[in-house]
Order: C-alpha cells, then structure tokens, then sequence
C-alpha cells in the first residue's frame, strides 16, 4: 500500500510584494540586456572581420586590405564625460527612490502615491534627463562634425561602422531616456510610489549598462583600428 | 489501431530502404579520382545509418503494438523512471558512432581541401555570373591576365564578358571559352570566381561542388578520370536563372586537349 | 472517467499577508476589447498567436503548392495568377520558408501554446510581464502584414530565398523582387525579432519567478523546460539576425558595402567595394542555426509529455530529457558553420564545425532511446494526440538520420544545395515539429475550449499527415543522390533532370492529396469549437497542473487559489497508488515496494 503525507494541495494566492516585484522587474532587465549584448556583440564581430578582411582587386587579382581609420571628433571625449556623470546622478536617484519606498513602507502606509512636489525636493532625475539629451544632441553635433570632414555612412568601412555603433547605441539610450521620463512625471501619471521605484531602478541599472556600453564602443572604434 | 500503426510504419520503412538498397535513384557514376572514396564512405554511411533507421522505426513499429492497451489483460506497467546505466551506454555508444563515423574522414577531406594543386595541375578560371559560366586558360606563359570590372560586357561573350584588359600583356595568349575542357588523369586547378552573386560550381559526377563568391578567387582540385562529357550545374541560387546557368566540362585526352588549346591559341592571331 | 482536482483538498491560508498589501492580480476584464482584443491574459494571446500560425500555415502551403505545379507543368497558366515564371517561382521560394519558419513554426508552439500553457503548468496567475506580453503579439502580428504586403509592392515579394544571402539580397538591381519588396522581408523580420524577444523576455522570467510552491525546476513538465531553452535561444540568436538585418538595409540602401565586395550586376558597378558575403552567412546561421531548433524544441517537450500520459508511464530518463534539451540548445550555438562547408569558408574551420555537429546527433538519440523505452511494457491508449505524438517519433527519426550524412563534409560536397537537404528540414521541421502542434491542439483543445474535437475527423487527418507527408519528402532524398539542385523553378534545361520528373510528379500529387487532407483538421477544429462534445476537465486523465483547474481556466489560472505541487509530472501507474495517476497536487506518494 502506498503511504500518503497529508499536505495542502491549494493555498490561497499571496499578491507579490514590492521586494518580489522589484526582483522580477530587475530580472527582466537582466534578460533584456541579452539580445542589446547580442546585438553589439554581433557588430564587434562583424567590424573585427571587416576591419582584417582583404578584398579581391579584380584589376591586379590581387588581395589587398583597404580599412581606412577615421579620426574621432574630440567631442565624443565630452559627450562620454556627460554620460558617466548622468550615470551618477541616476545612481542617486534610484538610492533617493529606494528610500522613500523603505521609510513609506516601514511606517505601514498602504498605496503610497507619488506626491505633486515629490520631484522638487532632490532633482535627481531631471537632471540625469537634461544629461541624457545633452548626450544625444553632442552625439548627433559629432555626426555633423565627421560629415563635414568627409566621413558619411558609405565613404569607408571604418566610417559606416562608427555611425552603426553609435546610432545603435543612441537609439537604446533614447529608451532609456523615454523610461526616465515616465518616471520624472510619474505624479501626473497617478503611479505608486513602489511602481515609479521600481521604473527608476531597472531604468537606472540600464543606464548604467548604456553608459558602459558607450566606453566600450568608443575603445573599440579608438583602438580596435 | 496498434497494428495499423505497426504495419504502417513497417511499410513505409520497408519500401523506401527498398529504393535505398536497389539503388533506383542513386549517385550519379564518379568519374573523378576522388569519387572511388566518397562513394564508398557514403556506402559506409548510409549502411550504418540504414541500420539505425530501419532498427528504430520496425522497434517504435513493435512497441506500438505490443504494449498497446488491451484492458484487464495487460500485463502491469513497469512504473520506471529510467535506467542511467543504460543512457550512459547508449550515449556512449552514439557518440563514437557519430564522432567515429565523421573522424573517418579526415584523409579524404584533407586530400580534397588542405592539400593545394599540384605544380603540374592543367589551372582553369571559372568564372560565374548571371546566368552563365566561362572559363579562362593562362595559355603558354602561365599567367592569367588582368580583368577590370569596367571593360566588361556580357553580351559580347567571351574575353569581353570577363572583361579581360587587352592591354595587359599577359592577356594576349589568354583563352576564353564558354565549354570547360581538361585532360583526363591530369589534376585539374580551378580558380573561382563570381562577378555579381554567390554561384556555385557543381559537378555531379566528380564529386566537386565549390561556391564561387564575388570578391574571392578560390582555388580548389579535382582529377577526371574517364573521358566525356559532364554536366555543371550552378547550385547556389543566383537570381531568375539559377535553373539554366548551366555548362558543360568535356574530358577529352591529353592529345586532343593540346590540339584543342592550340587551335584556339591560333585563333587568337 | 475521473474529472476535477484528486487527493484531499485543504485551503490553508498564507501565514501573514495583509488584505492590505497591493494587489497585482488584476481582475478579469469586462468588454469586447479588453477581453479579446487587447488581451492582457496570457491564454487569449496564446489563441490569437495560434490563430495567427493557423492563418501563416495556410499561405505558406498555398505557396508551396504553387512551386510543386510549376515544377512539374512549368508551362501551365493558372486561373487569376497565370504564367509563373521563373522569377515568381523563386519568390514562392523565398515567401514559403520565411512564413513558414517565422510565422508558423517559431510561432505556434511557443507563442501559441506556450503563452497558454506555461504559467499554468508551473501553477503561475499569469505570465511576468502581461503588457509586454500583449505587445509582444501585436508586434508579431505587425511583422506578419509587413512581410505579405511585400507581395503587393512595385517589383513584388524578394527572390532571394529564406536565408537572403548576399550580395543577391544586398543588390536592388540583382533580380525582380529585389527592390522594395525585399526591403519590407527584412523589415517584417526585423519586427519579428522585436516581437520574439518580448515573448522570450516573459518565458524566461516567469519560468525562473514565478513557479509555484513546489514547483522546482526539476518537477516542471517537460514541455516547460522545452519553451524555457527555446525562449533563451530566442534571447541569444535573434539579437543577432537583428543586427544582420540592419547591416543588409544599410548595404541596400544607405550604400554601405558591408557584404558586398567590387561587383557588376548587368555589367554595370554598383559602388559598393570591399565587402564580404561570407559575413552575412555567418551572422545569418549563427541565428539560423539556434532557429531550427527553436523550431523542434517545444515539439519534443510535447512528444515526451504526450508518450508518458497514453502509456501511462513516466517518461523514461526525466533527467536524461533535461540534459538532453539543454545539451541540444547549448550545442546548437556551436554548429552554424556546417550550412557553410561549400561557402568558401576554411576547410579546417569546416572541419571543427563537422565534428560539433555530430556531437550535437547524440543529445537527439539520448531523447529518441527515451521516447522508446516510455513505450516499453506501457499500456498505450491511441487518443488522438498519441497518434500524432507517435508519428512525431517516427518523423523525427526519419528525419534526423539524413542529418548524419550533410554533417560530413565530404558527404555534403555532393548533397549540399541539392534536394537531400529540403528532405532533411521538411521532415523535422516541415512535418515533425507541425505534429508536435497538431499533438498539442488535439490534447489542449478541450481545455482551451471546453469541448472535445472529433476523434474519427483526427484519425482520417492523422493519416493522410502522416502516409502523406512521408509519401512527399522521403523520394526527396533520391533527388538529391541524383543530383537535383534546389531552387531550380523548372527542370528543363538539364538533360539528366528529365529522368527525375516522374519522381517530382509523384511528389506533387502526394502534396495534394496531404493538403486537402489538411481541410479535416481545419473543419475539425472550428466545428468542434462550436459543437464538440462536452469535456470534463481532465480529460486524458493526466497528471500536470492544467488539468486541475476548470475547463476553460478562469481568468487567473485557479479560481482565486494557488496550487502547491508534491509530486512530479509524470506519476503513471505508480504500484501501490488507488488510480494510475497521481495529480502534480495530490499529496506526495511513496511507491509501495
């Protein structure tokens, strides 16, 4: 005869908490970030055999590499100075954000909004949001700059990856920028406070991987030539 | 419905290894010094493989039906979560048939692909481009002349279509010929290249297939040994007429070869 | 037949949660809109995913029967589309496997079955993320039309094949198809990939957090463990063949020469220089490679979940499977290189690949010995979803042996790009993995819907399937012996082609009568929705989770409970126990020895 324990079989459901939110949250950033690696992973790839490959020169049926390296605009030296120093201020902000959840949650309020002058009191956000478009906008005066010298998407290899890269890249940061946003007017938006945290934290981790991101694709364009 | 199932499967497997083994459709002759291997590693192959294949669909066949449930006069299920002495034989066992099977033919591959031609090899340029194929010989001087991009013209066939640069010296005694023609028992050095897309040059009967990809001039051999006439087929799709970009080598002797080639040298005059 | 839920039920409630804590079960929602439309609940996306697959499966197959008429009677007009010519024949081509691979088979098994039934296999209200999840459809749905209006553009639908190598694909000039409508086939997969990787994102999540209490992971289903490694290949490969398809619209259009090098298309240069077109097949089968077996994946789980309930046996070496699944998806990542031994590529590269991709035969064999011994000293029941469960093992070995063959470099010299390599896809791929969907409707349906399909429809459509599509593929094998290339619109121009005719006619026929036979299943499905008979809500007395919620599932999965698992998935026929299955719930079980 089989022996049976007696144990429950149904319990009722537990609604998730804001720490088993937050988890999910950051666990669904992690798996975001797989493909955006894949995809850069993918580029470096594609520009490391690019940039050894020789081509047939059907004149002499000769093989002959022709990777010509473009000379970076000093700009991009600010715009990555920008760009890490918005990644500090979204650090605070998200710490600013975690600690008003922790105090608001440990004091037993129940559905904590966010509060109209909320953003009034440490600017954290905003500023990490001016940083951010002041990024883009030196990047697209950086693409202007190349232009003038010469260096369009299709004038060499080497230019069409550098304009690839940071295309791409400024694409995924204007997602981060649009999250940052949500989250700088999330009052308006009606958001709990635990929501708005959990926004600002994925959104702050992301950063930092776009901020990271940005250093290595500007050492590799630098001097992977 | 177990023996339904069971004699399904048993036929279907029956007849088609019937077709295998009868050899009803099968490779075409080799005609190729390479062809005699591959052959017999593909019997190697499929031998081994059709056991495995008619095994295991006449065990699934089997089972099917034997273990079928017959109401209260079925034997007990034997409640079992597996046996891993058994999966790490039968994994075992696989992995040396696959590994083994593959391993086997290194020799072959490397006399096919990591050796280069002989010194002595008759070179042949093939060149593919939408939709058809030419070949160049270097002629006396064993130079293969320049080609630019800009001379070329199809529709004038031939040295124009190559786009072979006249001004070139060591084009002057370049022949250009829209039939591939080689000595037999004399390896032959192909040179591919492509104009346009990815082509592929592909002989059935000796056993030789090598993409041929604009910007790359691969060099690859092969050795005909029996004369006549053989089919290219281009088999990598290349655009409207992919089906009907295709060509002809003639396997002729070494005599006829050189009449052929010196007639054509003389034409060049 | 036992229905509803075994065992003792005890409701114990959680020891401190307030009623006060934010709730994120969101309520069920009220309207046509909500419910149907702008679903946010996992089951409703599943069906329109499926029904999505369902529509794809029938263009595709409409396609294909194109192709077989005009390679057999290449000279016939058609009613309403008249002459096909060679370039539309290609374009055929080209549409038939990229709808079929994107839109049916990397499609109705995860996104649509998947969606449905992975939260509630692992006892989970909903997936992770049901917003991303919704969008993930509608982006899915939004590749779909982006890829059939390519049809309807100036110059119509690409030629270029379903693998797009270039510089064909990368050249507006290189042939008809190539302009506009070629642009949308990479935008639609571009948005395919978008829409995949929001699928991934919620599988992997919600597999990883949110199973049930109980639920470990080596007490999931194996049809969980096959969506949750095709999810992470998804994660990883289609990244890539975003990236791929950037670098080819950028070739196309911004005249950038990533993979084209100095050509003439029609003797004229097109600007571009210095490019490889080896960089595309790499960056394409580094996806496409991972593809396929995103494509086979979720049909195994399902073979293995189907061989255990009608044998009513657990299936033989849990374990070994997981192993299996997750060698097969490792590996799989490292064997592209054998779609390119002919490329040009490095022989000693070529070599290596040979060898990964032998090792990777083995996982395979592992789960088809397996699959075997769950039959072994079973007591088979032949529903409906065993029949097709059955035929997927005969399939996939079937299919699975000419691998061994193109895996060989020295093989392949003669069988690559010829008709061996079609046999060897269509048979996993085109029918193997299609049984792996047709076994999980058949089994799902009731649940999903409430009613049972018609066993005599499911028979007549099994047979026709499976005597059909062995009839269609396997002489394809002797083609490619012979020499048939593939892509080849007509065989006319060859003088050794003619003697294959009659075998392509043979095929061609054998492709209608399947087809048709497809008709039963389709009247079989939407009659049954309507008129089936009534089901319990287990059916197939079987023991995962699904099947001890009401039929259809309420809207959070369990009716306001959360199940808590003692057992494993396959507890058949346990000696000792009072019925021969033991519910995932029931209380854990010691087998009398």
């Amino acid at each position: 005869m089989a022996t049976f324990t007696t144990t429950a079989t149904i319990v009722a459901p537990t609604p998730p908490d804001y720490a088993t939110r937050l988890r999910r949250a950051r666990l669904g950033l992690l798996v975001v970030l797989t493909p955006v690696l894949m995809l850069f992973v993918s580029f470096t790839s594609a520009y490391v055999v690019r940039q050894g490959l020789p081509s047939l020169d059907p004149r002499t049926a000769t093989l002959v590499k022709d990777w010509i390296p473009v000379t970076l605009p000093k700009l991009l030296l600010l715009n990555t100075a920008v760009l890490v120093l918005s990644s500090l201020f979204v650090e605070l902000a998200r710490q600013q954000s975690r600690g008003q959840v922790q105090a608001v949650l440990a004091a037993g309020e129940i559905h904590p909004r966010v509060s109209a002058d909320d953003g009034m009191s440490m600017p954290w956000l905003s500023i990490t949001l001016v940083l951010g478009l002041l990024f883009l906008f030196g990047q697209w005066t950086a693409w202007k700059q190349l232009a003038a010298n010469g260096f369009h998407v299709d004038t060499t290899p080497s230019s069409s990856f550098i304009y690839l890269l940071t295309g791409t890249h400024a694409i995924h940061l204007m997602g981060g920028v649009l999250a940052l946003f949500v989250a700088a007017i999330a009052s308006l938006l009606g958001l709990s406070l635990t929501r708005r945290s959990i926004v600002v934290d994925v959104t702050a981790w992301y950063w930092h991987f776009m901020a990271a991101l940005w250093i290595y694709i500007l050492c590799l364009m630098e001097f992977a030539s | 419905m177990g023996l339904v199932l069971l004699l399904v499967i048993w036929l279907i497997t029956l007849v088609s290894t019937y077709f295998f083994i009868a050899k009803t459709w099968w490779l075409p002759v080799g005609a190729s010094a390479a062809a005699a291997g591959i052959d017999h590693h593909f019997t190697t192959t499929y031998i081994l493989m059709g056991a495995v294949f008619v095994a295991a669909q006449l065990a699934l066949g089997y089972l099917v039906w034997s273990f079928r449930d017959r109401g209260s006069s079925s034997s007990k299920v034997a409640y079992s979560h597996g046996n891993t002495s058994l999966e790490i034989v039968w994994t075992l066992l696989t992995t040396v048939l696959f590994v083994g099977l593959n391993l086997a033919t290194y020799p072959l591959w490397a006399a096919e692909r990591f050796d280069p031609a002989e010194a002595s090899a008759v070179r042949v340029e093939v060149t593919g481009m939408q939709f058809a194929w030419y070949f160049r010989y270097p002629g006396p001087d064993g130079q293969f002349g320049s080609t630019k991009p800009e001379l070329e013209d199809a529709s004038a066939g031939g040295e124009a279509a190559l786009g072979l640069d006249t001004k070139d010296p060591a084009s002057k005694d370049d022949v250009v010929s829209g039939v591939m023609v080689v000595p037999v028992n004399r390896q032959v050095e192909v040179i591919l290249r492509a104009h346009d897309v990815i082509h592929s040059f592909f002989v059935p009967q000796m056993r030789f297939k090598q993409d041929a990809v604009p910007g790359l001039a691969i060099h690859m051999h092969f050795t005909p040994i029996q004369t006549g006439d053989y089919e290219i087929l281009c088999a990598e799709l290349c655009g409207l007429g992919h089906y009907k970009m295709h060509g002809i080598v003639k396997v002729v002797t070494q005599e006829e070869f050189d009449k052929w080639l010196a007639a054509r040298e003389a034409e060049k005059q | 037949m036992v229905g509803g839920t075994g065992g003792g039920e005890t409701i114990t409630m959680a020891t401190h949660e307030s009623a006060a804590q934010e709730s994120h079960a969101h309520a069920a929602p009220q309207g046509f809109i909500r419910k149907w439309i702008f679903s946010l609940d996992h089951k409703v996306i599943g069906l329109q995913y499926y029904f999505l697959a369902l529509t794809a499966v029938f263009v595709g197959m409409f396609l294909s029967l194109l192709m077989r008429i005009h390679l057999i009677w290449p000279t016939v007009a058609l009613p309403l589309l008249g002459d096909i010519r060679p370039e539309t024949y290609l374009t055929l081509v080209t549409m038939h496997g990229t709808i079929m691979v994107f839109f049916v088979l990397t499609t109705a098994p995860q996104g649509g079955f998947g969606n449905y039934f992975l939260p509630i296999q692992i006892g989970a209200p909903d997936m992770a993320f049901p917003v991303l999840n919704m969008l993930s459809f509608w982006t899915t749905l939004l590749g779909f039309i982006v890829m059939i209006a390519a049809f309807f553009v100036a110059g119509g639908a690409p030629l270029h094949g379903w693998t797009g190598y270039a510089p064909l694909s990368a050249l507006q000039s290189a042939g008809p198809g190539e302009g506009l409508g070629a642009d949308l086939w990479i935008i639609s997969i571009a948005i395919f990939c978008i829409g995949a990787l929001m699928g991934a994102l919620n599988f992997i999540t919600t597999t990883l957090d949110m199973r049930a209490k109980g639920m470990t992971m080596m007490r999931m289903p194996l049809t969980v463990w096959a969506w949750f490694v095709t999810a992470i290949l998804g994660l990883l490969a289609f990244g890539v063949l975003l990236s791929a398809g950037i670098l080819l619209l950028m070739d196309r259009n911004l005249g950038t020469s990533f993979f084209v090098p100095l050509v003439t298309i029609n003797g004229q240069l097109t600007g571009h220089k210095g490019g490889s077109p080896l960089l595309w097949q790499h960056l394409f089968w580094f996806f496409g490679h991972p593809e396929v077996y995103i494509a086979i994946l979720p049909a195994m789980g399902m073979a293995s979940q189907l061989l255990s309930v009608f044998s009513r046996k657990p299936i033989f070496g849990y374990k070994a499977m997981v192993y299996a699944i997750l060698a097969i998806g490792f590996l799989g990542f490292m064997v592209w290189g054998h779609h390119m031994f002919m490329s040009g590529m490095s022989p000693y590269t070529a070599f290596a690949f040979s060898i990964m991709t032998m090792g990777i035969g083995v996982p395979s064999a592992i789960k088809t010995f397996n699959w075997l011994g769950t039959l072994m000293h079973a007591r088979i029941r032949f529903d409906s979803p065993m029949l097709f469960a059955i035929g997927f093992v005969s399939l996939f070995v079937t299919g699975g042996i000419s691998g061994p063959f193109l895996a060989q470099p020295v093989l392949d010299i003669q069988l690559h790009d010829t008709y061996f390599v079609p046999a060897h896809f269509h048979l996993i791929m085109g029918v193997a993995s299609i049984f792996g969907i047709f076994a999980a409707t058949y089994y799902w349906f009731p649940k999903m819907f409430g009613r049972m399909m018609s066993e005599s429809l499911a028979r007549w459509h099994f047979w026709f399937s499976f005597i059909g599509t062995y009839a269609i593929f396997m002489p394809m094998h002797y083609l490619g012996m012979a020499g048939m290339p593939r892509r080849y619109s007509q065989m006319t121009e060859v003088a050794y082609l003619h003697n294959l005719i009659p075998l392509q006619k043979f095929i061609t026929y054998a492709a209608f009568i399947t087809i048709a036979g497809q008709l039963i299943f389709v009247v079989n499905l939407f009659w049954s929705m309507f008129k089936g008979k009534k089901a319990v809500d287990n059916p197939w007395e079987a023991t995962t989770l699904e099947w001890t919620t009401a039929t259809p599932p309420p809207h959070d999965n369990f009716g306001g409970k959360t199940p808590v698992v003692h057992n494993g998935p396959y507890e058949y026929s346990v000696p000792g126990a009072p019925r021969d299955y033991v519910m995932q719930t029931d209380p854990e079980i010691e087998p009398a020895h």
